[in-house]
């Protein structure tokens, strides 16, 4: 006989670095385009509302000239997208078309070390592309600031929650085109409703409050901190996406361990 | 194949592999054990190397350079490492499926129907591979619905039939048992292999169909007469045990 086995444990480094090493073999094929949209779709947004509106309709908000009130906004709306939506449609693909799950998961990796890897993946890609908005704002007047260096540390931190949800909604929804409710009835929802485009206190008492709940508006009021001055409150808007960060992920790993596990 | 993995959960009974009890210690165990799946799940974009180099990792390989050389030889595909794994044939993928297995030199290698869907040459090409594999000492775990391939390359064979091994043993000594020595098959039209096959069951002998025929499973043992002069005498096979054990009627 061999030597005695070797312990296992749980949520080993090995293990998720490597999953996330295939992540990174992947994206390599992949990169240019996402890149390509992740740069460009915040100048579409800035050039639409910032100018469009900011020219005919709106100056300024709370004495930010609206183009950079949508510019640092557009931080969350890079984030939801570069991490929701892949993490959905990503996970689903993985696991119901391409059997990759089956083979890493015949290897020693554990589901909870699978989706934790997943997720850890999609926060840092997300949390690099979630600042590509207030560098392009930099060129319609916003000022470095010092407090911004914190935004890849929000974003990564959202996204990881955004990843969550994602997963968990792949592990969830029994077809595909399924995710057509999840994008119409949590995620356009949630970006419309969180303060990017114009500000929540204007809005209906019942929609203010879902706002408040909104982790994508805390990062929204977080990104405008780090480039207009922070406030206590952000402080425990942080500690809000933490919270989040850390639920969708125990649910995203349970769930998937039910629908990986027979 | 998937309860040896830890992927289902069994409702009864034990599971011990390697010395390791599943599920609880299912995790040891899949490092020690190399899995080449039915279906084709290599990452498609990505390249030869990198497809190898990935799993090293998932399976703690330390040198992953020297494991993935090691495995671009096993698959001779030293010269494809550079690319996408869509930009080869059939049969390269199917090697490099195999040899991703292997990455981490595993003790016990599962093979889940490893050559289902494949053309003649490239199945023998695998067999080599597993050959070759089989004479360096590793275990090998192979389901197959190709009874020849079992017969040739299983030093063990358990016939299953409908979730339960009905036979286990070396496939020559199966057939001894089972089949005996020599078959022999008729083809002629419907009518008359009913009335050969009635005739030879009732000198005692085992008749299975064979597509178009009908096969005299030990024909050695026939009287004169009973096998028409016409019929075409083999060796008896492994497939003949398999349908004289499990029945003419597919579940």
């Amino acid at each position: 006989m061999s030597a005695a086995p070797r312990k296992m444990r749980r949520l080993e480094p090995a293990a998720i670095t490597g999953v996330m090493s295939r992540e990174l073999a992947n994206f390599r094929t992949y990169w240019k385009g996402t890149t390509f949209s992740s740069v460009l779709e915040p100048i579409v947004y800035l050039l639409a509302f910032g100018l469009g509106l900011g020219a005919t309709l709106v100056d300024e908000v709370d004495g930010v000239p609206y183009i950079q009130f949508v510019g640092t906004g557009m931080v969350a709306t890079a984030v939801i997208f570069s991490s929701a939506l892949p993490a959905m449609f990503g996970t689903f693909v993985k696991h119901r078309f391409q059997n990759t799950y089956e083979a890493i998961l015949a290897a020693p990796v554990d589901v909870e070390e699978l989706v934790t890897a997943e997720m850890l993946w999609i926060g840092l890609r997300a949390g690099f592309y979630g600042c590509f908005p207030l560098l392009v704002t930099f060129a319609f007047g916003l000022d470095p600031a010092w407090g911004m260096l914190l935004v890849p540390i929000f974003s990564f931190v959202t996204a990881l929650g955004f990843a969550g949800f994602g997963v968990a909604m792949a592990a969830t929804v029994a077809k595909i085109d399924q995710f057509n409710y999840v994008t119409a009835l949590c995620i356009t929802p949630l970006f419309l409703i969180a303060g990017t485009f114009f500000p929540i206190d204007g809005l209906p008492q019942g929609v203010q409050l879902v706002a408040q709940i909104n982790p994508l508006h805390q990062l929204v009021e977080l990104v405008r901190g780090g480039a207009f001055g922070y406030e206590a409150v952000d402080l425990a808007r942080f500690a809000f996406l933490l919270a989040f960060a850390t639920l969708t992920w125990r649910v995203a790993v349970s769930r998937m361990s039910k629908r990986l596990i027979d | 194949m998937r309860l040896l993995t830890g992927q289902a959960i069994a409702d009864e009974g034990a599971l011990r592999v390697l010395g390791h009890e599943l599920p609880d210690d299912s995790k040891a165990a899949r490092a020690e054990m190399g899995v080449v799946p039915q279906l084709d799940n290599l990452d498609v974009d990505v390249t030869v190397e990198d497809n190898l180099a990935v799993y090293a990792r998932l399976y703690r390989v330390k040198d992953v350079g020297a494991a993935v050389d090691r495995c671009l030889d096993l698959a001779r595909l030293r010269d494809r490492r550079g690319d996408a794994v869509d930009e080869l044939s059939g049969g390269m993928r199917r090697r490099l499926l195999l040899a991703r297995g292997l990455v981490h030199e595993p003790k016990l290698v599962l093979l889940d129907e490893p050559t289902v869907g494949l053309d003649p040459q490239i199945r023998t090409e695998l067999w080599t591979l597993i050959g070759e594999l089989k004479s360096r000492g590793t275990t090998i775990l192979m389901s197959t619905h190709y009874i020849e391939e079992a017969e040739r390359l299983a030093d063990e064979v358990a016939v299953m039939h409908q979730g339960k091994i009905i036979s286990r043993g070396h496939p020559a000594e199966l057939i001894t048992e089972h089949a005996g020595r020599q078959t022999a098959e008729i083809y002629a039209p419907p009518q008359r292999l009913a009335e050969l096959r009635t005739e030879a069951e009732a000198n005692g002998l085992r008749v299975r169909p064979a597509g178009p025929a009908i096969a005299i499973v030990g024909s050695e043992k026939a009287g004169d007469g009973v096998v028409p002069e016409d019929a075409v005498i083999r060796a008896a096979t492994l497939e003949d045990v398999f349908v004289l054990l499990t029945g003419e009627e597919a579940e």
